[in-house]
């Protein structure tokens, strides 16, 4: 960057993204103005162009049902995605996303939810899906050939996003009427992509939702190995890849997540070499077979699905990440000082190795 | 002597500091934070004889290119305590985050427990200004990259992490200077390209011993029982290790 004119007076803003996620163990309904308030402590770490929550179990009359919310620019693209819908699905309930006019907020997009379910019958093209690969088909359909995004398509979940800072984001959603047993929430710097309402963290597929905090660069790779797995990247930023790379790896492959995050953050080869022989060739195969599903850059993330949540940091942890514990309640984020203002007695808080994630599941 | 007590509580950063730099200007010496949640840059820059004491978790670069300052935290600090920071001392009474004096130039600063990643990293001393860190916990990976001067005590003892090596990866990668003291020893594996561990000297064991009575003072601890095993002492393997690196003579 070239040194602007009067470079003693440029304010440089200094920021990175801010992640904060909580979840009960025991699925206790946490309030959404706890991750509102955590947000707003690291209210720094964004630049109000992009901010958003996930929230799980909020949809409990509809537990069984696919939530879709979906965003489009006009009413024209909403409907477009609303005749796929219909074409695909049985929709049980559909209403707009109850929202508020809020200052900070600048033209938002029509925003809307539908609650569906795949029901036994299919389109001829994808007949022989199962329904969770036929749900990814048809949001990757909507999102690449209308000019809706479905932003969520999980049960009994949802997620919230858009271009402002969190808490205006939270505002306009309404997410302080909201509860749920697991949140994420994300504050947005964005570096290399443009800030705006699809971009926004967190990016969701069925039941996973992630927030990230840093950079994958090896997007372009993770990008061209999904697309050969059906999965397209259409939504111009690099977190999006994490999302579907998740899927992929734990639900379609059966890998668990502590394998899974193996993929995202192998261990180094001289790591390797000092295994023993049967770990030497399950972490060769790990990496042979998934070298393109691995995350190369900076990165903490949180993922989130309706059993459990998981931090995670790259392996040389260029990115910070805080785990505390109280109670059933364990929260995870960028800084701890939003965990301290939402709760002020915790048991234990640690800063989790790098490339060995932290995973918290709900009691069964 | 006059001291001020500010309950930052919902305060912003950028109001908490202009409060304290206003009321240094006016005289003010001492100062006592309560309920800090995240304000950043506390003391940042400030000069001279001053004190602070911070009850909660302060933000990010705690201490920034301050000149002088003591501070004692009450809590965890984050990432960015004492980033480059000239002269004073900071103390926190729990663990920190990463990059824990980053380009440090003097002064001292003391983590009574666990120290995060690239802590140290580009220490540099000159004449009189020699930086200290002593980390009473364990640290992680690249503890003392690239540092030119000064040098960094890691005990190990106060540690939430009782399965970890002391150290993690690389510790001391592109060392040019200065010196890492880790208490009982570390294995070779740990420690940066053509670097190895050797016994602390007599010099070193003195400035071991004078930080060692300090840190057992700070966080009233047992000097003895910190200096009971030995030390060993990772240092640049040449005077100009990298002296070739780009430039080949």
């Amino acid at each position: 960057m070239k040194a602007p004119q009067r470079y003693f007076d440029f304010e440089k803003d200094i920021s990175g993204c801010g992640v904060f996620g909580v979840i009960n163990r025991k699925k206790k309904l946490i309030p959404g103005s706890m991750p509102i308030a955590a947000m707003c402590t690291m209210h720094d770490r964004g630049n109000g162009l992009g901010g958003g929550f996930a929230a799980y179990g909020i949809y409990p009359h509809h537990a069984e049902k696919y939530a879709f919310h979906i965003m489009a620019d006009d009413q024209a693209g909403l409907d477009a995605a609303e005749t796929i819908l219909k074409d695909h699905f049985k929709i049980h309930e559909s209403q707009p996303i109850p929202t508020r006019k809020v200052l900070a907020v600048k033209n938002p997009p029509v925003v809307w939810r539908y609650f569906v379910t795949a029901g036994g019958f299919r389109r001829p093209r994808w007949r022989e899906m199962s329904e969770e690969d036929y749900v990814v088909a048809v949001v990757m359909f909507i999102n690449k050939h209308t000019g809706a995004f479905v932003f969520s398509s999980g049960k009994n979940m949802g997620a919230f996003k858009g271009v402002g800072f969190p808490e205006d984001i939270a505002d306009f959603f309404r997410l302080d009427e909201y509860n749920a047993y697991i949140w994420t929430g994300h504050n947005r710097f964005p570096t290399n992509t443009p800030g705006w309402w699809g971009g926004a963290h967190p990016f969701t597929i069925l039941d996973w939702s992630i927030v990230h905090n840093g950079e994958i660069s090896s997007y372009g790779i993770n990008m061209r190995y999904l697309c050969e797995h059906d999965y397209e990247c259409t939504l111009m930023t690099d977190t999006e890849v994490v999302a579907y790379l998740l899927d992929m790896l734990v639900r379609k492959h059966g890998l668990t997540r502590r394998e899974a995050s193996w993929v995202f953050a192998p261990p180094f080869w001289d790591e390797i070499d000092r295994m023993s022989e049967a770990q030497k060739r399950a972490f060769t195969a790990l990496r042979m077979v998934y070298g393109s599903a691995l995350l190369n850059g900076p990165f903490a993330i949180l993922v989130a699905d309706s059993t459990s949540l998981m931090g995670l940091n790259d392996r040389i942890k260029l990115r910070p990440l805080v785990v505390a514990e109280a109670g059933d309640m364990v929260f995870m984020a960028s800084e701890e000082s939003s965990i301290r203002e939402v709760r002020r007695d915790l048991d234990r808080v640690f800063a989790p190795k790098a490339g060995e994630p932290v995973i918290v599941e709900v009691e069964a | 002597m006059k001291k001020m007590t500010i309950d930052a509580d919902g305060l912003y950063y950028r109001e908490l500091n202009q409060r304290i730099r206003e009321a240094v200007a006016s005289g003010t010496r001492d100062f006592e934070l309560k309920n800090v949640r995240g304000q950043r840059y506390i003391a940042g820059a400030l000069d001279g004889k001053l004190t602070f004491l911070i009850h909660g978790t302060p933000g990010q670069d705690l201490g920034s290119f301050m000149r002088g300052p003591s501070l004692r935290v009450e809590g965890n600090a984050q990432d960015g305590v004492g980033n480059t920071m000239d002269d004073g001392a900071i103390r926190i009474n729990g663990m920190a985050g990463d990059v824990i004096g980053y380009a440090m130039r003097g002064g001292s600063v003391y983590v009574k427990g666990d120290v995060g990643y690239r802590v140290g990293i580009h220490m540099k001393a000159y004449k009189d200004k020699f930086p200290v860190i002593v980390a009473g916990g364990k640290a992680g990976d690249f503890l003392g990259e690239y540092m030119a001067g000064g040098a960094i005590i890691l005990l190990g003892m106060f540690s939430d992490k009782p399965e970890a090596p002391i150290a993690g990866r690389t510790l001391g990668a592109g060392m040019h200077g200065g010196a890492v003291y880790i208490r009982g020893g570390i294995d070779a594996r740990q420690l940066g390209p053509g670097l190895h561990a050797e016994p602390a000297d007599e010099t070193d064991m003195k400035l071991i011993k004078m930080h060692a009575q300090a840190f057992a003072n700070e966080f009233t601890l047992d000097a003895a029982t910190i200096l009971s095993q030995p030390f060993v002492r990772v240092k640049p393997f040449s005077h100009r290790p990298y002296g070739n690196m780009y430039v080949p003579t």
